[in-house]
């Protein structure tokens, strides 16, 4: 599978170098270029130093052959802004978004994204660790 | 009417003064507390602290009862979001601000109609001042007929194209083809336009805004 994935964070990284390793043809964004250190050694994938929501940058590199889009910068409004480009304008078959605050996730994916909040998804497992705990003291 | 402007910069700020004149209820957002400040000197309660792509932020603002939301930020990413909570939140009308010109096709592609851009107001504003720059009237003739030059400009939609192709309005004829080195000829079916050409033309007064979208193309089309 193609994938493009801007934002070379934790989680951009952390995308980036299973789905390499798993033997998918990646492509990482990020408007720095020290973001890519967090790439280990022996990366096969491509990076591209621009910013996601410039469609003329998201061009230059393969947008339109991506068969997934994953949107994790540090940035919710960001995140959404560059989905909505790869899906509407570039009509990619599968984005991903990470969104941080569980409000606008909810918006967001009632209009038809696939979303990913952190937050509530850690805090559910969090609350999920410490009854669980409680669970098995007693 | 009940109008929030996301967005406390000089075009929040100047937006919500004229429409709080015009006797609307209006409440500005604005993330930065220095700037709130800034805001409330001049326009006392009606500024609020808060980020307007929070939608708890909309919410406090009552933003359910809002007849317009404006987004007005120098980010466009924020305005689209701002503008779709908004819209998500039940309000019927939402005007976005836009910094880059090249990302009004994600707005109207998001169904955010009414959107309004610096960038293409001061090309419009140019456009209406020197309408006919690239149109000059050499002779009005009998009946509403009128002798033209126009200088086809490179990205003119009939450069390349032969003059049998051209799609002119009714009672229009090009006359006389100049090239830029000031050879006229007198053109034929298959005579060749190219960019830098002027073309004498003979149309009717009625037809000059066709004529001028066939011969120089529309000069805001930026969407593809």
């Amino acid at each position: 599978m193609k994938v493009m994935i801007m934002g070379c964070g934790r989680l951009g990284a952390q995308i980036a170098m299973t789905l390499d390793s798993e033997g998918h043809d990646v492509t990482v964004m990020d408007t720095s270029a020290a973001a890519f250190r967090r790439l280990r050694e022996g990366f096969g994938g491509t990076t591209v130093i621009g910013n996601g929501m410039d469609g003329p940058a998201l061009e230059r590199a393969g947008i339109r052959e991506v068969d997934a889009f994953f949107a994790v910068t540090q940035g919710d409004n960001r995140n959404y802004f560059a989905s909505q480009m790869a899906k509407q304008v570039y009509h990619v078959s599968r984005v991903l978004c990470r969104i941080y605050d569980p409000g606008r996730e909810r918006i967001f994916r009632e209009l038809g994204l696939e979303t990913f909040s952190p937050t509530s998804m850690g805090a559910h497992v969090m609350v999920e660790m410490l009854l669980g705990s409680r669970e098995e003291a007693k | 009417m009940y109008i929030i402007v996301a967005g406390g910069g000089k075009v929040g700020l100047g937006l919500a003064s004229e429409l709080l004149n015009g006797n609307n209820e209006v409440l500005v957002l604005e993330r930065d507390p220095a700037r709130v400040a800034q805001v409330s000197e001049e326009l006392g309660d009606s500024v609020m602290a808060g980020d307007g792509c929070e939608t708890s932020t909309l919410d406090d603002a009552g933003v359910a009862r809002a007849d317009l939301v404006a987004a007005v930020t120098g980010d466009d990413e924020d305005n689209l979001v701002i503008c779709e909570i908004a819209r998500s939140r039940g309000v019927a009308r939402t005007i976005a601000r836009i910094n880059n010109p090249k990302n009004e096709l994600l707005f109207k592609k998001r169904g955010i109609e009414t959107t309004i851009s610096a960038t293409q107001a001061i090309l419009a504003q140019i456009e209406q001042e020197l309408p006919t720059h690239e149109m000059i009237s050499l002779l009005k003739l009998h009946g509403g007929l009128e002798l033209f030059e126009i200088k086809l400009p490179a990205t003119s939609p009939v450069v390349g194209r032969a003059v049998r192709e051209v799609l002119l309005p009714p009672e229009s004829l090009i006359a006389l083809v100049v090239d830029p080195g000031g050879s006229p000829r007198l053109p034929g079916g298959d005579t060749r336009l190219n960019g830098g050409d002027s073309l004498v033309v003979v149309t009717h007064r009625e037809s000059l805004d066709m004529l001028r979208e066939a011969l120089i193309g529309s000069t805001h089309g930026l969407d593809t």
